[in-house]
């Protein structure tokens, strides 16, 4: 296997195994070359990329911004706030005018679920979801699992239990997917009224109680709670949900076993997650965002080796 | 045509025992020095050479091996994107005298790659380059090596292959027609 099978990144549902595997062995040597002195290879020297995000973002773009760089390709940046999606053009539209300038690889976030798809059937160049709404986040949950494997070596046989907003989590669609690829098992746990009906549908456990579910995981990712997202109230008070699914450091020091700790960010802290459990050993959330660097690297890499050169 | 031996076993041995003296009445005992493997092929190289001159010098030779993916000038030319090996270099080549090892120096694509590659990891004092055969007259780029274990010329068709115990089980360097091989 030296070729991923897919043309675009659109969701973990579209990878196999083996491309995960791919992108995991590529990301290896790009972590190696982005703790050189000399960050920067010059791979992509040829290559142009916008980074479309019609929804804010700081680490994802950031994280997608550092690695187009690393690899020495050409940038240009795009938020929607500044942009003239506020006068009424559509989507299509704005993309083929900044394809027309010569861009190869969209890298794209949208508040529409499937707006990654529409894009990818409309236009030439390759494009990267870094998030369509509630749908999937590819690269996330990659730098998730591949931070897991670092951790502990494998992903197979592994449990990791998902926290929080599942129903408006893409983090933890995209999670469960490549976890389950890669062999893991897989619980989510949050209030009733976020987990979605039918998620055991993927083969997931569902827990309403967080002790329960933190002794059976070997990892568990708190995920934040989307407010933004929330157009009814899902629970009584912010100060509630902390207390039934806040991991706070009294609860993780109570466990039989040591645990990993994982956050996709951005961190509420005194909510989803205390500042003791945020800042101690047992969390993995800055490596999580060192390693998002170097995944990002690797999809795009390998993205980059499907374009046909004029 | 049959494949043609260029070198045997016998005659691989004493090819690098040659390299190993004529590296040492360049770098002496090697303590400024550092020997550096283009991945994949010259980290076979850079084994044999390690293991001679130890035993000549009774002192450790410091090796590391270089991956040039990422610093190659055909990404996109090719149908599929090269995967990476490892690099491992973890000391400064800061002030250094590096030679960078490969098997066969042919077009020197691979050698400007690699300067670029080792570039990125520091600046060393001085950059040599060894090889084990040289396709004289075949360069792209104005590449030439500072040791050499054996000069052949040979045809574009053609293909040479360095062959060691540890990995095809004999140590040998062939030369084979492209065509034969398929």
């Amino acid at each position: 296997m030296d070729n991923l099978s897919v043309e675009h990144l659109i969701g973990i549902r579209d990878l196999t195994k083996a491309d995960i595997e791919l992108i995991f062995k590529t990301a290896d040597q790009f972590k190696d070359v982005i703790n050189r002195p000399i960050k920067k290879v010059p791979s992509l020297r040829d290559v142009t990329i916008a980074n479309l995000f019609f929804e804010n973002s700081t680490r994802t773009r950031l994280s997608f911004e550092l690695a187009e760089k690393r690899l020495s390709a050409d940038v240009v940046n795009f938020s929607a706030s500044s942009s003239s999606v506020s006068k009424g053009e559509t989507l299509v539209d704005t993309v083929n005018n900044i394809l027309s300038m010569k861009v190869d690889m969209v890298v794209m976030r949208h508040p529409n679920p499937g707006a990654a798809k529409f894009l990818s059937d409309r236009i030439d160049a390759k494009v990267v979801n870094a998030g369509d709404g509630t749908h999937e986040h590819p690269t996330q949950a990659l730098l998730d699992a591949f931070t897991i494997r670092e951790k502990l070596g494998t992903l197979e046989g592994k449990k990791v239990v998902i926290v929080g907003d599942i129903l408006h989590s893409r983090v933890a669609l995209s999670n469960i997917l490549c976890l389950q690829k890669l062999g893991a098992e897989v619980m989510v746990c949050g209030p009733t009224t976020l987990i979605p009906n039918h998620i055991d549908k993927l083969g997931v456990k569902v827990s309403h109680n967080l002790r329960h579910a933190l002794e059976w995981c070997d990892v568990a990712n708190m995920l934040r709670i989307q407010l933004e997202r929330q157009d009814i109230k899902y629970f009584p008070s912010l100060r509630e949900y902390s207390m039934l699914f806040g991991l706070n450091k009294e609860i993780l020091d109570s466990l039989s076993k040591e645990i990993v700790v994982m956050h996709p960010g951005p961190i509420n802290r005194g909510v989803e997650i205390t500042s003791d459990v945020a800042d101690s050993k047992q969390a993995v959330i800055l490596q999580q965002v060192e390693n998002g660097v170097a995944i990002r690297m690797a999809v795009i890499y390998l993205l980059a080796g499907k374009i046909e050169r004029q | 045509m049959e494949n043609q031996v260029i070198l045997n076993a016998k005659q691989v041995e004493l090819t690098i025992s040659r390299l190993c003296h004529q590296l040492i009445e360049n770098h002496g005992d090697f303590s400024e020095s550092i020997l550096i493997g283009l991945q994949p092929r010259g980290i076979n190289v850079v084994t044999r050479l390690k293991a001679r001159l130890e035993e000549i010098l009774g002192k450790e030779v410091k090796c590391g091996n270089l991956d040039i993916t990422f610093y190659r000038d055909d990404f996109r030319r090719r149908e599929k994107p090269i995967i990476p090996s490892t690099t491992n270099i973890d000391f400064s080549i800061e002030n250094k005298k590096i030679v960078l090892v490969d098997d066969v120096l042919f077009t020197g694509r691979t050698i400007r790659s690699g300067m670029d590659a080792l570039l990125a990891f520091g600046r060393p004092q001085q950059v040599e380059l060894l090889t084990m055969i040289d396709r004289r007259f075949k360069r792209h780029l104005p590449i030439q090596a500072d040791y050499v274990g054996k000069t052949v010329d040979t045809m574009v068709s053609e293909r040479v292959s360095v062959e060691w115990k540890e990995t095809e089980g004999k140590d040998r360097v062939l030369l084979f027609n492209q065509e034969d091989n398929g």
